[in-house]
């Protein structure tokens, strides 16, 4: 499998981030459907990259978060360790589903995403 | 209360690890709601919370085969530093305006995403097999 040419790379990265900044919608939500209409990303290798994108990005800002004192760790362990068991689970299911349903199913989360932008 | 925050922790990691977004969809209402944090702690706090579901998903998906790590870096990296932009933006632009503009178009691209995912199932079986073995 090729992997996208560095244009490429850097159009997604700085499409996905703005989007995220403006809007507080996560990276995925922008990155997912464009790996896949745009790059020709299956849904599987789409949420793979769309992860590892997300370590990077969350990692600085939570850094920037972090200097201006707005993070409370205890909640973000109340949270993040039962999410650490749910995307061990989230992964194995998604290897056996269809990459095709699971493409469907995430047009339903964008369908929610667009709602909550509007009406938020 | 905590609970509740737990079960919603989990939800949003399989979320996250079915659709490869980083569930801040869920987490940042629960530590508004739930957890009793005011908006810009929630979103601050999601972020940290993301890390290690991402991470542990990121490396899953790597054994299983699907991970792109060049991409991955990459695309992180640029987003890293155009996420300040947007951040910037969203401080100078008519805001609830470009909002309803960024909501009709997720559901353009749902809807390009539903009919090429039915253009596939119609296509006939997964050709991918499970585990990208």
């Amino acid at each position: 499998m090729t992997s996208p040419r560095i244009s490429q790379l850097a159009i997604l990265g700085i499409a996905t981030g703005i989007f995220s900044g403006l809007f507080g919608v996560g990276g995925g939500i922008v990155l997912v459907p464009l790996l896949v209409l745009w790059i020709g990303f299956d849904e599987r290798r789409a949420a793979a990259t769309s992860l590892l994108a997300i370590v990077i990005a969350a990692s600085a800002g939570a850094v920037a978060q972090m200097i201006y004192g707005n993070i409370d760790v205890v909640s973000a362990l109340t949270l993040g360790v039962p999410a650490v068991g749910g995307v061990l689970i989230g992964t194995w299911l998604q290897q056996r589903i269809p990459v095709a349903v699971a493409q469907l199913l995430f047009s339903g989360l964008l369908v929610f995403a667009a709602v909550l932008v509007a009406f938020e | 209360m905590i609970a509740l925050a737990i079960i919603i922790g989990v939800a949003a990691g399989v979320l996250s690890g079915l659709f490869g977004v980083g569930g801040g969809v869920l987490l940042v209402p629960t530590l508004a709601l739930v957890l009793g944090l005011d908006h810009v702690e929630a979103e601050a706090t999601s972020l940290l919370a993301i890390i290690p579901v991402a991470a542990v998903g990121a490396w899953r998906q790597r054994s299983y085969g699907n991970l792109d790590v060049r991409s991955g870096l990459a695309i992180g990296a640029f987003a890293a530093v155009a996420a300040v932009a947007g951040v910037v933006l969203v401080n100078a632009l008519p805001v609830e305006l470009v909002r309803y503009a960024f909501a009709v178009l997720m559901l353009y691209v749902a809807w390009r995403m539903a009919t090429s995912a039915i253009r596939q199932l119609r296509a006939g079986p997964d050709p991918t097999p499970p585990d990208g073995q």
